[in-house]
């Protein structure tokens, strides 16, 4: 396999881990006000993540560097066309950091009402503006022969672009409420529960209506889908879906967050193989960035494997073990939030 | 204004303001570190109580140094696209590698300290304690050897792509990455955050001595950092002068402007209180200063040859007087934290520093002070670079974003002021509230008063 092809699939790597991880934190984030009534429940919600959130959200800030490496042009492409988009995305992870850390800081009322909506405000806008990019690139960008998007921010506000938005919102709903349930107990699971119900209906609803309204409003996300192979995504994930439904009806919560975070795997896997060999597909095709034209050296990219290849694996041994020393059911205590 | 203009306020705005956090936690890390390992091997409360305080204050600090990073991490692709297609193949991957071996390791053993004291072993968590600041010490080594290679590129080559498009390629890793300023820069800059910490510390502990509220956990904070603010403070010096040398054999022409040297000269004054030559630099800086002692210091010879910025012409010149200011108050600032240190270690010494008012207070007032070292430390660095934003190879203007607009940036520069303003107030807010409620006093010492402080927890 080329580098650069390997470097497209350990980019897909990275964000699959930051859509699982910081999937469920946004998703906690999003159901915060629904499913959280009183401030203990609420306390339980910020007190799921309190431990992870920040690790899991440096998977999307290594995915920035390793593209930045990997992949210079597109880097500078991406995050300089969708400019304000990116700043309302920054501005809401700000939001959403800030108001986990000082919400409990005070007791009186409307301080905590004030930073739970901070906290479901920044969560929600984060995942649907993540979903709104995606959707932009997969339909493709009006690129320039300069090879600079300037439609603006009105531009990336497309039916088909927004569809995917509403999709990822679903997604790290569906990832939230099946972490909620692995977390917590009474009413508070039992809303949880009904959330995970809800967020697996929007969730295939709004797969069948973005691959509608691909028809007409993104029809090259299909162009690779003449390959039978390409197949295998789709209809992985279509299965996974099924799994997952009948794990939510008999409670079995850990198969239910497996298979949400499998469904992640495989909706990433679709997305992926509707997109290469582009990484930033331009409506006219020979203006696309690609895996072949907008790769860093070959001694930038074996370096970077060998970090890759050396740091990952240590990372995920000790996220790992964070994870199982804060397994169980959130308990409140005096360090918590 | 233009975009090239507003970018680089944009930049230096949102930098300035991300530094000192990471400047906070890597020094306050470290000295947690140093705690927690007499915690693990003295088993004594006293060091359990301090760590657990410190580490409060640390994680009111890190939140915000995490969102301020998150921006700057994208920032360069969203204002500096051109720029990030240029070094992209050298530059990006210590970004990457940050985020690898450093902020994955701080955030998940950050998560260890701050909520999972007791689910873990004494030495797990003294182990996560010790993996916190070498997280932190790595994530400067990274983001300073993407820094450093700005200003003393290395290791490349410039290639032409099909497009015609100019780019510099990597030619030797190592060679990039120990580029002849990363060394220099990361002891100075690791140094400057230890004095950072340590200040911090201790300014917190005399407060505590001042109004009464002094016990076992501010007696032993404020020895331990007094000695660690006195080793660093003289450490800034000794790492300092090779960061000059370094400057000078590298960036002459950063050199010239940070000393006022305008004209070529032999047996160059070192000058210490001086008004800076202005942008046309018709003259040297004159004003107080050593006869003869930078071409002394610098060529080891009274009569040694100093560059000046004739050397280029004026176009290549960074702004001069700022360069020259902000390195000046630096070293005056370093100059005057080293008096203070040098007069609180003998007070130490005599055992009569808790007495000493005048000094304690002193020693709060100078919190801020290396904090605004390290600004213009910093300043003096990043302005003396200009007009390249790579020395010697791109020009800032040349670096920014073609598609992005200034109305754009304008509307971005005015959200970023607001959201930081907010994101200041409640770091002050937040270190206030710690530091009131204060570390937890053993059960002899606590008296009903501090017992009420100390709750409203949670
Ligand atoms: C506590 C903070 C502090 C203090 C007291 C000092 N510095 Fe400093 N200085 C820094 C914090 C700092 C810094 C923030 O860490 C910088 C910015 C860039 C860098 O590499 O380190 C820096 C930069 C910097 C540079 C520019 C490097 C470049 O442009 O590449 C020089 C020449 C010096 N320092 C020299 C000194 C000297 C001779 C000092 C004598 C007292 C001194 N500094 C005190
Ligand atoms: C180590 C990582 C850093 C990198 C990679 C970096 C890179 C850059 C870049 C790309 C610019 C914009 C272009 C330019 O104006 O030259 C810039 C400017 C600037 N940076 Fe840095 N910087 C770093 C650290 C810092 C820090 C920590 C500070 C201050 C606390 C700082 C202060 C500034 C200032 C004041 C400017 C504006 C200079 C001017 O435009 O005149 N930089 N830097
Ligand atoms: C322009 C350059 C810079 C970029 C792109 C950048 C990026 C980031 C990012 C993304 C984070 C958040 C990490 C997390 O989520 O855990 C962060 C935090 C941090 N950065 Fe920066 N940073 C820059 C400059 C610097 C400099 C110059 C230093 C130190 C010399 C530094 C040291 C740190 C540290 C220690 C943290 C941990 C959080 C904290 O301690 O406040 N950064 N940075």
């Amino acid at each position: 396999m080329q580098l650069s092809t390997l470097w497209f699939l350990l980019l897909g790597f990275l964000l699959v881990g930051y859509a699982i991880l910081d999937g469920f934190d946004l998703g906690a984030g999003i159901l915060h006000l629904f499913v959280a009534r009183n401030d203990e429940e609420r306390r339980t919600v910020l007190n799921s993540i309190g431990p992870v959130w920040d690790g899991n959200e440096v998977w999307l800030i290594t995915a920035g560097g390793a593209l930045f490496a990997a992949f210079p042009t597109v880097y500078g492409t991406v995050l300089s066309g969708f400019y304000l988009a990116i700043m309302l995305l920054l501005a809401s992870l700000i939001l959403r950091a800030i108001s986990i850390e000082y919400r409990s800081k005070e007791t009186f009322g409307w301080w905590r009402g004030a930073w739970d909506v901070g906290f479901a405000v920044g969560s929600t806008l984060a995942a649907l503006l993540f979903g709104v990019a995606l959707g932009n690139l997969l339909r493709g960008l009006p690129i320039d022969a300069d090879g600079v998007y300037r439609g603006g921010l009105i531009g990336l506000l497309n039916p088909f672009a927004l569809e995917v938005g509403f999709f990822t919102l679903g997604i790290a709903a569906l990832q939230g409420a099946s972490w909620l349930v692995l977390k917590s107990e009474g009413a508070l699971q039992a809303r949880a529960r009904k959330a995970q119900v809800v967020a697996l209906v929007v969730v295939v609803l709004a797969w069948v209506a973005a691959t509608i309204v691909a028809r007409a409003g993104a029809p090259r996300v299909f162009d690779n889908f003449g390959n039978l192979l390409a197949w295998a995504g789709p209809l992985l994930t279509a299965n996974v879906l099924i799994y997952l439904a009948f794990a939510i009806r008999s409670h079995q919560d850990r198969r239910a967050f497996f298979f949400s975070s499998l469904s992640v795997v495989g909706f990433a896997a679709t997305a992926g193989t509707a997109l290469y060999p582009n990484l930033l597909p331009a409506v006219e095709k020979a203006r696309s960035l690609t895996v072949d034209n907008a790769h860093s050296s070959d001694l930038t990219l074996t370096v970077m494997l060998a970090v890759a290849l050396i740091g990952m694996p240590i990372v995920l041994a000790y996220t790992a073990f964070i994870y199982w020393k804060f397994k169980g059911k959130v308990k409140l205590g005096d360090e918590s939030y | 204004m233009d975009v090239v203009g507003l970018s680089r306020i944009q930049f230096a705005l949102t930098i300035s303001f991300h530094f000192i956090f990471p400047a906070v936690t890597i020094g306050l890390a470290g000295l947690i570190a140093v705690v927690e390992t007499f915690r693990w091997w003295t088993k004594k409360d006293v060091y359990d109580r301090l760590s657990v305080f410190m580490t409060k204050l640390f994680a009111v600090t890190f939140v915000i140094g995490v969102v301020s990073g998150v921006v700057m991490e994208f920032q360069f692709g969203t204002n500096w696209s051109r720029f990030s297609g240029y070094v992209g193949d050298i530059f990006g991957a210590p970004l990457a590698a940050e985020g690898i071996f450093a902020f994955f390791l701080e955030s998940a053993f950050v998560g260890i300290v701050l909520f999972g004291r007791d689910r873990v072993t004494s030495t797990v968590r003294w182990i996560a304690g010790l993996l916190v600041a070498l997280g932190t010490t790595l994530s400067a080594f990274f983001i300073l050897v993407a820094n450093s290679w700005m200003q003393t590129p290395a290791g490349y080559k410039i290639v032409t792509d099909a497009n015609g498009v100019q780019r510099a390629q990597m030619t030797s890793f190592f060679e990039a990455a120990f580029n002849p300023s990363t060394l220099p820069r990361f002891m100075h800059t690791m140094a400057a955050c230890w004095v950072v910490g340590a200040f911090f510390l201790m300014g917190i502990a005399a407060w505590y001595t001042l109004r009464g509220r002094g016990s076992d956990v501010s007696r032993f904070a404020l020895r331990l950092s007094m000695v660690v603010a006195f080793l660093m403070a003289g450490g800034m010096f000794a790492t300092g002068d090779l960061q000059t040398r370094e400057v000078q054999a590298n960036q002459p022409v950063k050199f010239a402007a940070m000393e006022g040297i305008c004209k070529t000269e032999n047996g160059a004054p070192l000058t210490i209180i001086a008004i800076p030559p202005d942008q046309a630099c018709s003259s040297n800086a004159s004003g107080l200063g050593v006869p003869y002692g930078l071409s002394a210091m610098s060529d080891l010879d009274p009569n040694g040859e100093i560059k000046g910025l004739d050397q280029v012409s004026s176009d290549l010149w960074p702004p001069i007087a700022t360069t020259f200011m902000s390195f000046h108050l630096m070293v005056a600032l370093g100059t005057a934290m080293m008096f203070i240190m040098f007069v609180g270690i003998f007070l130490l010494w005599r055992g009569t520093l808790e007495k000493r008012r005048w000094w304690l207070k002193l020693a709060v007032v100078a919190i801020p002070m290396p904090i605004a070292a390290v600004e213009l430390g910093w300043a003096t660095a990043e302005v003396g670079r200009q007009p390249w934003i790579v020395q010697g190879l791109m020009l800032t203007s040349h670096g920014t974003s073609p598609g992005v607009g200034s109305a754009d940036v304008l509307v971005s520069i005015f959200a970023i002021l607001g959201v930081y303003t907010l994101l200041f107030g409640l770091w002050i807010y937040g270190l206030t509230k710690e530091i009131r409620r204060g570390p937890e006093l053993a059960p002899a010492e606590a008296s009903p008063a501090a017992a009420a402080t100390t709750e409203g927890a949670n």
